[in-house]
């Protein structure tokens, strides 16, 4: 598979790789996918009192786009408030990482991560 | 220490580069100054230089697995082979069945002439292996049927690089006048083959498996008893008519010097290549969750297939950058579907997401073994860290007790 330089960029440098704390209540965890797609994200956001994310952390098992989508998709979600984060689209990611036609289920899982890790979120409070 | 020169290639199932001595021996049947002629011309020295050089390469070929040379067709490679064997014998035998048996495992050229097969009437029974890739020779014999004329079952596997018991299978086959295929593209020079000892009715075989070239093959096709098939490739009645198309003398010579080199050197090939495989293995022993797909033990030398669990295949290749691997990975394939041979083993589909299938050959060295552990070693690290599988596995979640929204 031969992929953009974004890709590239995003899979040797992952941004905010790691883990939040899943139990506090300022924290929102989506995962989705399934081991025997071979894709799996988590995406966690911890949002501030005034509901702007404040920090993004994911863990992906997945191709390389996967990562990439993932990380881009946390990088975006900074700063934004829960309604504009909601906004982001799965076409967006594809675009922004030069995704070839047959990776771009990659873009649509972490559209539906960033959903997920809001309703949990929003679940919460 | 001597340079290291990257990439580099374990992907010798794939394919393997031409021998130089058999690249140098090749170059001679192209040229004008060379021998050029056509083999089928008999009226002139041209042709009967031509048609000596493929003599000596066909029976070069034949020795190799102590057959006739008579019983050698020349093909374009081994899916043609296949196709010309499978198609070849149903079509001949179809008065006496029209069923045929093979395994869920074999090549894409045997599965899907079969394929074809029955959608012009043929019934097919597709067994699974056994969790080790091996053929369970009760289930075999228990799907044998008054109608069954055929089977096919290939000697070693292109992914897991298993050695099917072909002379057990030969034996059930005979018994039951039943033809039998083998699809040996995988295993020639690299297991000892006597056709004198097998009951094997048509093996396919393949040139750039063995330091040969692209693009040539060949049937064998028993003389004794003799085996009739139906040609797929009509024309000039070249190959005793089950092959027409005039003879491509360059790719002959070369398949026929690999093979003399191939049975020449076997023994010692093996002998290295198993030290180097062992050496493989043995630097990823001490990681967790690390699986050899397949039998070990009944294993072609060359061939490791192993799977580094809670990672994925291609982003493992990703950063692999120095090695030429290939994956089991369904990112890796344009159906998106991970290996078929590895889902077939009943291992889950995560295992074959998680694989890459590493091949040894004659120009592998002990420094490209000790940089493949090391910067694979490396890669499944950093994509650990990167997992949430890893995570979960770390903190005991049994991962099968999740429901995933599979997608």
């Amino acid at each position: 598979m031969a992929y953009g330089n974004k890709v590239i960029d995003h899979y040797e440098n992952p941004r905010n790789v790691g883990i939040l704390d899943k139990d506090a209540k300022n924290i929102g965890t989506g995962m989705v996918g399934a081991p025997a797609c071979g894709d799996v994200m988590k995406l966690q956001i911890e949002v501030d009192d005034d509901g702007i994310i404040k920090d993004a952390k994911f863990k992906t098992y997945g191709c390389g786009s996967a990562i990439a989508s993932s990380s881009l998709l946390t990088e975006w979600v900074k700063g934004k408030t829960l309604d504009e984060a909601k906004e982001i689209k799965n076409t967006d990611i594809a675009k922004e990482l030069e995704l070839p036609p047959v990776k771009v289920h990659c873009s649509v899982l972490a559209e539906d991560a960033i959903k997920a890790a809001i309703d949990d979120f929003q679940s919460k409070q | 220490m001597s340079e290291l020169k990257t990439p580099i290639y374990l992907d010798y199932s794939a394919t393997t580069p031409v021998d130089p001595r058999v690249a140098k021996k090749m170059m001679r049947y192209l040229t004008p100054d060379g021998v050029f002629g056509n083999p089928a011309s008999r009226s002139h020295s041209f042709g009967w230089e031509s048609d000596n050089a493929v003599t000596e390469a066909r029976a070069n070929v034949a020795a190799l697995i102590n057959a006739d040379p008579r019983e050698i067709v020349w093909t374009s490679g081994a899916t043609e082979s296949d196709n010309l064997a499978i198609k070849g014998a149903a079509h001949f035998n179809q008065r006496r069945g029209k069923h045929i048996i093979t395994m869920k495992t074999e090549h894409k050229a045997v599965l899907d002439s079969c394929r074809q097969l029955e959608r012009e009437g043929y019934e097919i029974t597709y067994l699974d292996p056994q969790a080790n890739g091996l053929l369970d020779l009760k289930a075999f014999k228990a799907v044998i049927r008054d109608d069954t004329t055929l089977a096919s079952i290939m000697h070693v596997n292109n992914e897991i690089g298993v050695i099917q018991d072909i002379k057990a299978i030969g034996e059930i086959c005979r018994e039951n006048k039943i033809i039998f295929h083998v699809d040996a593209a995988q295993s020639a020079g690299k297991v000892p083959i006597d056709m004198d000892n097998l009951k094997v009715d048509l093996m396919s075989f393949s040139a750039h498996k063995i330091y040969g070239p692209k693009g040539i093959g060949a049937l064998y096709v028993r003389r004794k008893p003799r085996i009739r098939i139906e040609a797929q490739m009509h024309g000039g009645g070249h190959e005793r008519g089950m092959r027409s198309g005039t003879l491509a003398t360059h790719q002959i010579v070369g398949m026929g010097e690999a093979f003399r080199l191939a049975k020449e050197e076997m023994a010692k090939d093996n002998e290295r290549l198993m030290t180097l495989r062992t050496r493989l293995l043995d630097g990823f022993r001490d990681m967790e969750e690390v699986y050899v797909n397949g039998d070990l033990e009944q294993r072609v030398a060359g061939n490791l297939n192993i799977s580094f669990n809670h990672v994925e295949g291609e982003s493992l290749m990703m950063s692999l950058k120095d090695l030429a691997v290939s994956s089991g990975s369904a990112c890796t394939s344009a159906s998106l579907e991970p290996s078929y041979v590895l889902r077939a083993l009943g291992r889950n589909d995560e295992l074959a997401h998680s694989s890459l299938r590493f091949t040894l050959g004659r120009f592998s060295t002990e420094e490209e073994v000790d940089h493949a552990i090391k910067e694979t070693r490396k890669a499944v690290e950093k994509l650990r860290d990167l997992s949430p599988l890893w995570d979960m596995y770390k903190e005991g979640i049994d991962l099968s007790s999740i429901e995933w929204a599979a997608h």
